[in-house]
């Protein structure tokens, strides 16, 4: 069995989760083939053949040369697998390449289990395991689902490649995240309001108590995206990754997105009023409870 | 101008769900359902674009589905869509993003679509296949998780989402498909004279057998519910008593309650 395994670089470096592919096919038992658009100086250290196409050339963003970079080397390693991180680049090339490639896609791996593919749904709500039809399958897995232990270590096999393709996107550069008036990461207690609080006059019930505990208001994404808190106070994701003594999640589901930014927090409390809500599954202490009714009690207890 | 919006009707998040009889999905039944919330963005953008341009470009919505995704239609037509188009299909939800994505290709191939919404993702599935494999079938351009969208004399202005909320600016040209991130805009919510006015506006019902061809790729062996790691303390009860608990235990298991 053999996979191809596509890398991800971003301004100018080699990102680190691409070894996470590495510890999923490693997990798999198939042999490694790697690409990178990139450059041999950021080259990723591991063993195996890695088909290198420069970025100045393809750019770093660039779907429709990179899918026929990946085509490129797939007509060389005939894989069983390709394989790519389920990430703002892997989720946008990977069904290009399952077109051109007439595979089966099988989107967010988190597990294998008796060697099958195992995806989450519903907000992790249940999970399902999916079944490619016969064939080259392609792959991308979850972020942090499959982490590679120890220090990378390796010297490829460089072999170039290229292409003649258009291109129809042009790409302009990058933005970065606004800075706010908070650094989270400093935090030592987040008390986060998210959908559940249900409307921005609320939000101040959440801001109080994170004010009792002494510690500094979080968000989850719909609350930042409905304006009702700085985008500098989301955590997950495509926000801040945090790790605070104490964590407080009131009215967050628990979406894998938001998981990401605060599952390393020493301790957690969620308020959520419905019981089976996932950040139950990652919460040391979960209060049954309207968090609008709650938050004032609680405050009140701490002040 | 003519554009398309796709859009899915899921179940509520926080619904319980139940494993059906042939444990290969969800149970259907005795759910309370509603739009896509990425759907909703890609239904706004549309809209939105034709209020700026003079109301010139002709908006189609089309979903996939049992009976019911007639609701989630017609609250895309009171959003401002000018007609619906919905594709008979009990048993949509099984079906693989594969063969969901090529029965929308095979709906738009001959219809001149210039602009294509999607979300960039379901809610409850959460593949992100759906639109780029659109994108692909139909051999257009594609970006995809947008979060500014900007579009003026043919060419799309756009910014794709990337990870810790870092962006992307990308441009193209006319005829593409863009698939919709949250916080892409702030959808609006139909009002009572809209509402009135959709129920006037064109609704095609087309069976699923007429645009179906393609072979799943992908099958569900099993679904199940993840196994709890359990562990936590669960509170309820009396709200007061609740807060005196959760204070003893912060004092017990924490350093920073003193
Ligand atoms: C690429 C990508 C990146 C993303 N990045 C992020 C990110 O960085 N951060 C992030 O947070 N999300 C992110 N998301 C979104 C994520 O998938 C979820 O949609 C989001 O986290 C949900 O936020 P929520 O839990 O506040 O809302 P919901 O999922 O709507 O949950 C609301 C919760 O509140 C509870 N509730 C309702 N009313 C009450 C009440 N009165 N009292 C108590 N509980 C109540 C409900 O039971 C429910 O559990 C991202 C998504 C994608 C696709």
């Amino acid at each position: 069995m053999k996979a191809l395994l596509v890398c991800e670089f971003r301004e100018g470096k080699l990102l680190n989760s691409s070894y996470e592919l590495l510890a999923f096919a490693d997990r798999l038992g198939a042999e490694k083939a790697f690409l990178l658009v990139g450059n041999a100086a950021e080259a990723p250290k591991v063993d195996g053949k890695l088909y290198l196409a420069q970025v100045d050339s393809y750019g770093e963003y660039n779907p429709d040369q990179h899918k026929a970079l990946v085509m490129a080397a797939v007509a060389k390693e005939n894989p069983d697998y390709v394989i790519f991180l389920h990430s703002s680049y892997g989720w946008d090339l990977a069904p290009r390449v399952a077109v051109a490639l007439k595979a089966g896609q099988v989107s967010e791996i988190v597990n294998l289990v008796d060697g099958k593919f195992e995806v989450s749904l519903c907000n992790g709500k249940l999970r399902r395991t999916v079944a490619p039809q016969a064939g080259p399958a392609v792959l991308t897995i979850q972020a942090g689902a499959f982490n590679f232990a120890g220090e990378p270590q390796g010297t490829p096999q460089v072999e170039a490649i290229e292409v003649a393709s258009a291109s129809g996107i042009e790409f302009l550069g990058y933005e970065q995240a606004e800075k706010g008036d908070v650094d989270l990461t400093k935090a030592e207690i987040i008390v986060s309001a998210g959908r559940g609080v249900g409307k921005k006059e609320n939000v101040a019930i959440i801001a109080n108590l994170a004010k009792a505990f002494g510690g500094e208001l979080g968000a989850s994404r719909p609350v930042v995206d409905a304006g009702w808190v700085e985008h500098s106070h989301q955590v997950g994701t495509t926000g801040q990754t945090v790790s605070p003594k104490l964590y407080v999640a009131c009215g967050i589901s628990g979406a894998i997105q938001h998981l990401a930014g605060m599952k390393k927090s020493d301790f957690i409390v969620a308020i959520n009023k419905d019981k089976d809500a996932p950040i139950g599954e990652i919460a040391d202490v979960l209060v049954v409870a309207d968090v609008l009714q709650f938050a004032p009690v609680l405050a009140a207890r701490l002040g | 101008m003519k554009i398309l919006v796709c859009i899915k009707q899921i179940p509520d998040m926080e619904s319980r769900f139940k494993v059906n009889g042939t444990g290969d999905w969800y149970d259907e039944a005795d759910l309370a359902y509603r739009m896509n919330e990425y759907d909703e963005y890609g239904v706004e953008q549309a809209v939105q674009l034709k209020e700026q341009l003079g109301n010139d470009p002709d908006v189609t919505v089309l979903s996939i589905g049992s009976d019911r995704v007639g609701e989630a239609l017609k609250k895309a037509l009171a959003m401002g869509c000018d007609r619906a188009v919905h594709v008979q299909d009990a048993d949509s939800g099984r079906k693989s993003p594969y063969q969901i994505a090529s029965v929308i290709a095979a709906f738009a191939k001959d219809k001149g679509f210039d602009l294509i919404f999607t979300g960039m993702q379901s809610q409850d599935r959460g593949s992100a296949q759906v639109g780029v494999t659109v994108a692909e079938l139909l051999g257009r351009t594609c970006a995809t998780t947008l979060v500014d969208f900007a579009c003026a004399d043919g060419v799309v202005t756009g910014k794709r989402e990337l990870e810790g909320g870092m962006k992307g600016v990308v441009k193209f040209a006319l005829p593409a498909l863009v698939t919709c991130q949250l916080g892409l805009n702030i959808p609006r919510y139909p009002t009572l004279p809209n509402i009135m006015k959709a129920k006037k506006k064109e609704f095609v019902v087309v069976p699923v057998a007429e645009l179906l061809a393609a072979e799943p790729m992908t099958v569900t062996e099993k679904l199940y519910a993840p196994t709890k790691k359990g562990g936590g303390i669960v509170l309820e009860g009396d709200m007061a008593d609740m807060a005196d608990r959760l204070v003893g235990i912060l004092k017990d298991k924490t350093a920073v309650l003193r």
